[in-house]
């Protein structure tokens, strides 16, 4: 270590124009955890209502995909409605797989996690609020289009509360378990294939229960059962899948 | 309130089989400013990444305050602000919606805070424009904006004066020289020295 730089030489530093109170460090005004993620979450909403192509493109695959399905096998409503859980349940999961991508990248490329990291915040917390966000911003719309893509594959009306209810609570644990996924993911290019590849086996038993649930709607059994599991798996998720995936943006940062 | 100190250890990083810092050591107290200056790739960044706890060291520690800042990260990072080589920015937020969420996550400002922050910096003209239609100096400056809401002791800065102009440089030195007269430490990373008014200006030159 050398010493001290050269007496002042001509810049001339205006005196400091400083309010009084300023000399108190903001230790004391740190902002409340739940002010904070509520800002997180906000952020990325206006974010994605800035970019509505990145909003929009998860909800025209699922769109596509179920719409497709009647057009291409036989508009026999008997046949397509046996089909209709599998359709409805495999486009959720592959749109919400797509949309995962986003969930981190632009955050990870711009600084933002890494302010995160260091916001004196639980990075826990605010990787939860964007894991909402992004429910938000995609499984909510997917449980919102579901009975369209039902009513196109020959569901009756009456199951089209229980679809809803399927997707929305599914697709909770799906955001999830892609957070986790999408943060291990982070530091590597090109990560689509891989973030699948991790992302997939997790999300199965989501796809298993949440078609059973569809079916069951469909056929007007009892859904009680798979939907308290796929709550369940949503639950879980809630409580362990943001530790996870904070752990694993740290990692990512250093 | 001027009890903020900040040592650094006997540093060891290594990066793959690279030795990148090799046995670092300095302090700094209240008031002072270390310019840290090197060839690239000599550490400067890895040291400051070091120092705010997003990397690893091999050895050595950071101690903020006389207590090592990995037995309470959160506590240490509620006094630091770190400001990397590209300004943490939404492209796709204006410069004022950018500064709301992004310090607002670490402490509460008013309003008036936030302007006069903008004002400071000279970009109260341009403040509700994308930042993705800004230039490179002006990011920035709303970097530096950023800097100067947030009330923390300890500014960790990655090469501040990178794409400001002339009076955007003395703008560095004299948002540095009100943090230093205030008690704060700033611990920058520089290629260009900083303006050499600062009292306390002290230098730590890395090795390649």
């Amino acid at each position: 270590m050398s010493g001290y730089g050269s007496p002042a030489t001509g810049v001339v530093v205006p005196a400091a124009p400083m309010p009084a109170q300023a000399t108190v460090w903001a230790g004391s005004h740190q902002a409340p955890l739940l002010d904070a993620a509520r800002l997180a979450l906000a952020r990325d909403l206006q974010l994605a209502f800035r970019k509505r192509g990145q909003l929009v493109q998860p909800l025209a695959f699922f769109a596509m995909v179920t719409m497709l399905f009647p057009l291409a096998i036989s508009p026999e409503l008997a046949r397509l409605r046996e089909i209709a859980p599998g359709v409805l349940w495999a486009g959720a999961l592959l749109a919400s797989l797509l949309a995962l991508e986003f969930l981190f990248r632009d955050d990870a490329y711009d600084g933002t996690l890494e302010q995160y990291a260091l916001s004196g915040q639980s990075l826990t917390w605010l990787i939860f609020a964007k894991t909402v966000a992004h429910w938000l911003l995609t499984g909510l719309p997917l449980a919102l289009m579901a009975p369209l893509a039902a009513l196109s594959l020959g569901v009756s009306e009456a199951a089209v509360p229980g679809i809803v209810a399927s997707v929305a609570v599914g697709s909770v644990a799906l955001s999830l378990i892609g957070s986790i996924g999408a943060a291990l993911t982070l530091g590597i290019k090109r990560s689509g294939a891989l973030l699948s590849l991790l992302t997939l086996p997790l999300s199965l038993p989501v796809l298993i229960f949440g078609a059973r649930a569809t079916q069951l709607a469909i056929t007007g059994g009892p859904l009680r059962a798979p939907l308290e599991l796929l709550a369940a798996l949503a639950v879980l998720g809630v409580t362990l899948a943001p530790l996870a995936a904070a752990a694993a943006v740290r990692i990512s940062l250093e | 309130m001027h009890d903020e100190r900040l040592d650094v250890e006997s540093l060891h990083l290594w990066r793959g089989d690279r030795h990148v810092l090799r046995g670092v050591c300095f302090s700094l107290a209240s008031g002072e400013c270390l310019q840290v200056t090197g060839p690239n790739g000599s550490g400067k960044t890895s040291l400051l990444r070091t120092v705010c706890g997003l990397m690893y060291p091999e050895a050595g520690r950071v101690l903020w305050e006389g207590r090592d800042v990995r037995s309470d990260l959160r506590t240490f990072h509620c006094a630091l602000v770190y400001l990397g080589h590209e300004p943490p920015l939404k492209a796709d937020l204006s410069a004022r919606e950018n500064l709301r969420y992004w310090i607002g996550v670490r402490h509460r400002f008013g309003a008036a805070a936030l302007e006069d922050a903008l004002e400071r910096v000279g970009a109260s003209p341009w403040c509700e424009r994308l930042v993705r239609t800004l230039s490179a100096g002006q990011r920035r400056r709303v970097a530096l904006a950023g800097l100067a809401l947030s009330m923390v002791p300890l500014w960790l800065l990655d090469e501040p004066t990178t794409n400001l102009d002339t009076e955007g440089q003395q703008l560095v030195g004299s948002l540095i020289g009100e943090q230093l007269s205030r008690g704060g430490m700033v611990l920058a990373a520089v290629h260009h020295e900083l303006p050499a008014s600062l009292r306390e200006l002290r230098r730590l030159e890395l090795a390649a």
